[in-house]
């Protein structure tokens, strides 16, 4: 018999019951909410007069409707000047206390964007199952965990019975070898990734990232690759464990200690897939040839290097890929074999659960230090992704690069990333953005994303358009080990 | 949850892959604590001209004359006929809840995204996967005789076309269980309560540092 995959370690952890008609019941850990998927799940709960299985697998808070304007914020709920999003805040609040769920509120120094949160706590570790109301839960798979994004029925579900009926995905092993080359970032691994096998690639399959390309990775550039899993159409992502995780994880205020975290550290040892284990599909990507990535169009797949240009549609032979190409160009207001350098930004958006972490903005600052924002540029703003996160680029200073360059300077949350706070796009406006939809409409109505690196969003800021950001030399190699 | 047994539907095309849920029902509406009322924002975007908002009179909005809901020969439709990975992107259920309100209870495209895939059904909507042939020839069918109606029979899953002709589709056991009986996954996983609890209390014993009043004692 061939071993296992990490993938198929996990789930047999956890198998509760196989129910014998392809699906089963599945055991559930950690267990993370936020205000805009969880309001119909308690009501449920309510309705059905059901009490949450176990308190103390869950953790909340609100990120996608706050405010990150400091004087907004200031305020705490009543700084949510949309009382619709008020009133969703307001539900999560309510709900954690009717249930005692317990919650990081709006200005809970260790509130902030959900995926940011949970690895930050060490509410996240490895050999969980890990589920959230909310796509990106895939993040969390960076520490050897099965996480994925739940639909709210399904969220009422994991709080009522600490299970999720599911079904077992495929094995895929996506293999990124090599050295990366000089600024470029695990974001433009992902990218390149995706632009690779297509946002239905992964579907119906759990997507282990591997090689010595993604080893080298830091653990936030590991949580920027799994976060993407999704935008591959793999609901799972997730990366063995090694010392990075474990060095990681030491002392977080939610991982074990002492001789649990002995125990702890022993049993994750094991999290890594066996050498003679088979996966269903296999990619290798190799991580030289990757250049920065900046995506053209309306879905995360449409995607090139830096120096490449926008595609033409008539050059395509699939006639779908055609018509979605022609589309996504008159959406973007772009032109066939218009080169991306010469792509002019309105805004720029730093930040999102992909790219709003310490080592993001230190790369994004220095890229913008000494500089200046181009005039051209409305608006560029940097929001990080927890409270934590800010409070430790306020003490590294970067927060004084960033104003002194004319980004904005925000109060952690979703922000842009989703605009259903007032952070929006005008219709038309193009942005460099680090986020990780660049779906019509996703950054506000009639809104041009671009997904690039955090380096390369804060180099397009000071030039107004598209840079190579190889090409400056204020960039080093950001990829820690 | 609804049930489905069998459905005899009016077909809208809408001929476009990746439907994204962003698409399917835009994120200002998603504000909303209510799992009802979204199908008047169902594809928003492509639906009306102006830029809608939560709780707005969408009486007076000026809809896009173009687009297939807003024409006359598909008022009434409940089947949706999509191209290949329909449903991808955001896991928010508002996206079914849409669909449902509007009135749509199957969607036959080439593929799905799994997230959506799940919603879908939880919500006693019928997802059909044929292939990229089957779906092309639909559409040329559709659009060619106004009125196109499909019979789906989820209990033989089989679509049959007005020519009687007969497409067999695949659906696992336990989403046609639950559909064909309307019913709710807690329910049934609450029938296995005694499975949770023997599991639980091995889990615990195998991995301690998983639960919280361990780690904090
Ligand atoms: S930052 Fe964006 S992608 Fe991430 S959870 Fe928030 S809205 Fe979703």
């Amino acid at each position: 018999m061939s071993g296992q995959t990490l993938y198929d370690k996990l789930w047999s952890q956890h198998l509760v019951k196989d129910r014998g008609d392809g699906t089963a019941l599945i055991y559930i850990d950690r267990h993370l909410l936020h205000e805009v998927t969880s309001p119909q799940a308690f009501a449920g709960l309510r309705l059905a007069k059901r009490q949450p299985w176990r308190l103390d697998a869950n953790l909340a808070t609100p990120d996608h409707n706050v405010p990150t304007t400091v004087k907004e914020r200031a305020e705490g709920n009543a700084g949510i000047k949309d009382p619709i999003s008020l009133i969703q805040v307001q539900t999560l609040d309510d709900n954690c206390d009717e249930f005692g769920i317990e919650e990081f509120r709006i200005n809970d120094l260790r509130q902030g964007i959900v995926h940011v949160v949970g690895p930050e706590q060490g509410a996240t570790l490895p050999g969980m199952t890990v589920v959230c109301g909310d796509s990106h839960t895939a993040t969390h798979g960076a520490f050897a965990s099965i996480a994925h994004g739940i639909g709210t029925s399904e969220v009422e579900h994991v709080l009522a019975t600490q299970c999720l009926l599911a079904q077992k995905m495929g094995n895929m092993q996506v293999r990124v070898e090599g050295k990366l080359g000089r600024g470029v970032t695990a974001k433009d691994v992902v990218l390149a990734i995706i632009g690779r096998i297509g946002t239905a690639g992964g579907t119906g399959y759990a997507i282990e990232f591997a090689g010595s390309a993604i080893r080298d990775l830091s653990m936030e550039g590991r949580m920027t690759v799994c976060n993407m899993a999704i935008e591959a159409g793999a609901r799972v992502g997730l990366i063995a464990v090694d010392d990075t995780t474990i060095n990681y994880l030491k002392g977080r205020p939610f991982a074990p200690a002492g001789e649990l975290w002995e125990a702890a550290v022993a049993d994750w040892r094991e999290l890594v897939s066996d050498d003679d284990a088979t996966f269903d599909k296999v990619v290798t990507l190799d991580a030289a040839e990757i250049e920065p990535q900046v995506s053209w169009g309306t879905s995360p797949e449409m995607v090139t290097g830096v120096s490449g240009a926008v595609p033409d549609p008539d050059a395509q032979t699939d006639d779908t890929l055609q018509r979605g190409y022609s589309r996504a160009l008159e959406y973007m207001g772009l032109k066939p074999n218009q080169k991306i350098t010469d792509i002019r930004l309105d805004k720029v958006f730093i930040g999102s659960c992909t790219n709003s972490r310490i080592e993001d903005l230190r790369e994004a600052a220095e890229v913008a230090r000494g500089k200046k924002v181009a005039t051209s540029v409305a608006l560029a703003m940097v929001v990080p992704g927890s409270g934590l996160v800010k409070r430790q680029a306020e003490a590294e200073g970067l927060d004084q690069i960033f104003t002194q360059a004319g980004f904005e300077w925000r109060e952690p949350g979703c922000s842009m990333c989703l605009a259903m706070n007032a952070d929006k796009l005008g219709a038309g406006e193009h942005c460099a953005s680090t986020s990780n939809r660049n779906f019509e409409g996703r950054q506000g109505y009639g809104g041009r994303t671009h997904l690039v690196s955090p380096a390369m969003a804060a180099a397009a800021a000071i030039a107004g358009h598209f840079v190579d950001v190889r090409t400056l030399d204020t960039t080093t190699a950001h990829q820690e080990a | 949850m609804k049930k489905f047994e069998r459905l005899d539907g009016l077909v809208a095309p809408l001929d476009r892959a990746n439907v994204d849920t962003d698409l399917i029902i835009p994120k200002q509406f998603l504000k909303s604590i209510k799992r009802t009322g979204f199908g008047v924002n169902l594809f928003d975007e492509l639906r009306y001209l102006d830029e809608g908002q939560p709780d707005q009179d969408v009486s007076n909005r000026p809809l896009n004359t173009d687009f297939i809901l807003n024409q006359p020969r598909y008022q009434g439709a409940s089947v949706l006929l999509a191209r290949r990975n329909f449903g991808c992107g955001s896991s928010r259920e508002h996206a079914p809840w849409a669909l449902e309100d509007f009135g749509f209870r199957a969607v036959i495209a080439p593929s799905f995204a799994d997230i959506f895939y799940n919603n879908a059904f939880k919500n006693g909507i019928l997802l059909i996967k044929l292939s990229e042939e089957q779906v092309d020839r639909l559409f040329a069918e559709v659009e060619a005789s106004p009125g196109y109606c499909l019979s789906i029979d989820l209990e033989a899953q089989q679509v049959v076309t007005p020519s009687g002709e007969a497409l067999s589709f695949d659906v696992d056991e336990f989403r046609k269980h639950c559909l064909l009986e309307g019913l709710d996954d807690i329910g049934i996983t609450l029938q296995s309560e005694d499975a949770i609890r023997e599991f639980e209390a091995r889990h615990r014993a195998a991995r301690p540092w998983l639960f919280r009043d361990v780690t904090e004692a």
